[in-house]
């Protein structure tokens, strides 16, 4: 037992007097936070509209006003002409134009019919889209009122009312992806450079001729990097709640189980991939692509799963952090119980098991 | 020199080694003594790592039988671990440790009891006259210091045996014969040390050497003997005589 404890505080001692390495870990989450939460948000606010209206009518102006009314956009100016637009955009100072035909209410009282364009930038098509949707709610709002009158037949109006979000905020998703992709770049990725480090410069060697058993030193490597982990969740449990304003409507135990549960995958993940590499370059890359990008990419976090091609989505269930997202939005947006996350529960558990056997198995197989 | 009725400390009979249809180590057999200072030379892919692996318990042996301080490689590898030593030619110390720090956790990994450590650590360090560098960090050595302190560190457990894999790789010549002087103590105490080296002026430090080419052992007698059987004026010599025969590739 002392044998061991001397060899965790040794493997603490590695993480903490590299100075920069243990900034790096501390500070990861809270910066990933930050970014996400704030910056790389899909919601679109303050857009600058530029309007060409040659009608200069009622029906213009009462469409324009509920432009200027809403805090998605701010009425940048009126235009002279349709060649201007062009120029604006590349400018960049403006997001969207307006285009009313001429004679607007005109053609709208007696045909019942009057043409408005959107324009957008294109280049940006999410928020090309987001831009185009929340105008053409807008106008339609108009449309609606203006024709509320008594005479009108039976109108149906939907009204959406989106759960568990319904402002629609950016957080709810990324809070949980960012949870999934730290917890995965500190265990996974530390875990095996670690290792790979010990084979570079020929300390493992000498652990193995030892009488230390392969368990006892897989373990002892594991357990700060495990440690540090549970630092980082409650880091990024306490930020998102209390400066992103996250909920947790769920049992916040049964969050911490699941996340412990993710930290396991991860740790033995990372012990996968230092078994099989012998170069602490070779361990970072390897983390990096085979880890983090599908992470990123394949886990529900920046694109929706339902959205990808047919092969990636396969891919994505074999990604431990698409789950661990599951879960996690489960537990802390829709407050649910046990039963409703127990399918994700059984998945990383099996993802565990599988996984620490056959990295125990592996690093054993190269004592050999 | 020293006789060679005494104790067997390490055995090995018809040790082999296979990897798929390759033959690492075909069939060595050999008697190391205590206290003796065994060179285990041979040029690169001659066998001589494979062959230590598997005394030092790390490999198992595809055939053949050897012994180390009484225990059998093939069955008693936890045992054979706690009674070796190792020192591996990168002079393994964690570099950002601090000299004390390597010398407590190789103890502890070693099971060294707690209450001798203490004593025993000032004492080690007394004698290598590290007194002042007990808190420096392993990085800021010097590489003969380093290698020093591998080899203090790989026999602070008293072991029976200690291996040492090309011990002296780029140090100066200076600082080899101040590392070889250590090694003489060591065997003087009773440890018997097993090593291998590419320096073949350390071959002639050895009491006995042998010479592997090809997997199997070619030579095996005193640096003397071996000198006046192949009527070579130097180790150098009379290793180029055997390993000319290799037709194995060097990896």
């Amino acid at each position: 037992m002392n044998q061991f404890l001397t060899f965790v505080q040794k493997e603490f001692y590695h993480i903490f007097r590299d100075r920069w390495t243990t900034i790096i870990l501390l500070l990861l989450p809270v910066v990933m936070l930050i970014l996400f939460g704030f910056m790389m948000t899909t919601e679109v606010k303050n857009t600058r509209v530029a309007i060409f209206d040659p009608s200069r009518d009622i029906a213009t102006q009462g469409i324009i006003n509920k432009f200027t009314t809403s805090e998605y956009f701010i009425v940048e100016g009126y235009i002279d002409h349709p060649r201007e637009i062009e120029a604006l955009f590349r400018k960049g100072r403006i997001g969207l134009v307006l285009v009313f035909s001429e004679r607007f209410h005109e053609n709208w009282m007696h045909t019942g019919e009057a043409q408005v364009q959107l324009i957008a930038d294109g280049s940006d098509p999410n928020t090309a889209s987001t831009l185009t949707m929340y105008a053409t709610q807008l106008i339609n709002a108009y449309r609606q009122e203006s024709l509320d009158l008594p005479q009108t037949p039976l109108q149906l109006t939907p009204e959406i009312k989106l759960l568990y979000n319904p402002t629609l905020k950016g957080s709810y998703n990324f809070v949980p992806g960012v949870m999934g992709m730290i917890l995965m770049l500190i265990c996974a990725m530390m875990t095996s450079v670690s290792i790979a480090r010990e084979k570079e410069t020929g300390t493992m060697e000498v652990l193995l001729v030892s009488p230390m058993k392969s368990i006892q030193i897989i373990i002892a490597k594991v357990v700060p990097y495990f440690f540090i982990s549970v630092i980082n969740l409650t880091t990024v449990l306490v930020l998102s709640v209390f400066v992103l304003g996250m909920p947790v409507n769920g049992s916040l135990g049964l969050l911490i189980f699941i996340s412990l549960i993710y930290i396991f995958v991860s740790l033995a993940l990372g012990l996968l991939i230092s078994s099989a590499v012998d170069r602490q370059m070779v361990a970072l890359l390897i983390s990096a692509m085979v880890l983090m990008l599908p992470v990123i990419m394949l886990s529900g976090m920046m694109f929706p799963v339902e959205n990808l091609p047919g092969v990636l989505r396969w891919m994505s269930h074999v990604i431990p952090a698409k789950w661990y997202m599951i879960a996690v939005k489960k537990i802390m947006i829709e407050g649910l119980g046990f039963e409703a996350v127990a399918r994700e529960f059984v998945i990383l558990c099996s993802m565990a098991v599988l996984l620490i056997t056959a990295s125990v198995k592996r690093f054993k197989y190269r004592l050999e | 020199m020293k006789s060679t009725t005494r104790d067997i400390v390490i055995s090995a009979q018809q040790l082999t080694k296979k990897f798929g249809r390759f033959t690492a180590v075909d069939a060595i057999s050999f008697d190391v003594y205590k206290g003796e200072i065994f060179g285990f030379l041979g040029a690169n892919g001659a066998g001589k790592t494979t062959a230590m692996r598997m005394l030092s318990g790390l490999s198992a042996a595809t055939s053949g039988r050897a012994t180390v301080a009484g225990y059998d490689i093939n069955t008693q590898p936890e045992q054979i671990k706690k009674t070796i030593g190792y020192m591996s030619q990168k002079f393994a110390l964690y570099d950002d440790l601090k000299v004390w720090e390597n010398i407590r956790l190789y103890a502890g990994i070693y099971g060294v009891p707690e209450k001798e450590i203490a004593p025993r650590t000032d004492r080690l360090l007394e004698q290598l006259g590290f007194e002042n560098e007990r808190n420096t960090m392993v990085k800021s050595l010097p590489l003969g210091w380093k290698q020093k302190l591998a080899f203090s560190v790989a026999i602070f457990h008293e072991p029976t045996v200690v291996f040492l894999d090309e011990p002296t790789g780029g140090v100066d010549p200076a600082a080899r014969r101040n590392f070889w002087e250590m090694i003489y103590d060591a065997a003087a105490r009773g440890i018997t040390v097993f090593a291998t080296t590419h320096y073949m002026d350390e071959a002639e430090y050895c009491d006995r050497v042998s010479i592997m080419v090809d997997g199997k052992i070619e030579a095996l007698d005193s640096p003397v003997q071996l000198k006046q059987t192949y009527n070579a004026r130097t180790m150098d010599e009379v290793f180029h005589q055997l390993a000319r025969t290799s037709t194995r590739k060097a990896d």
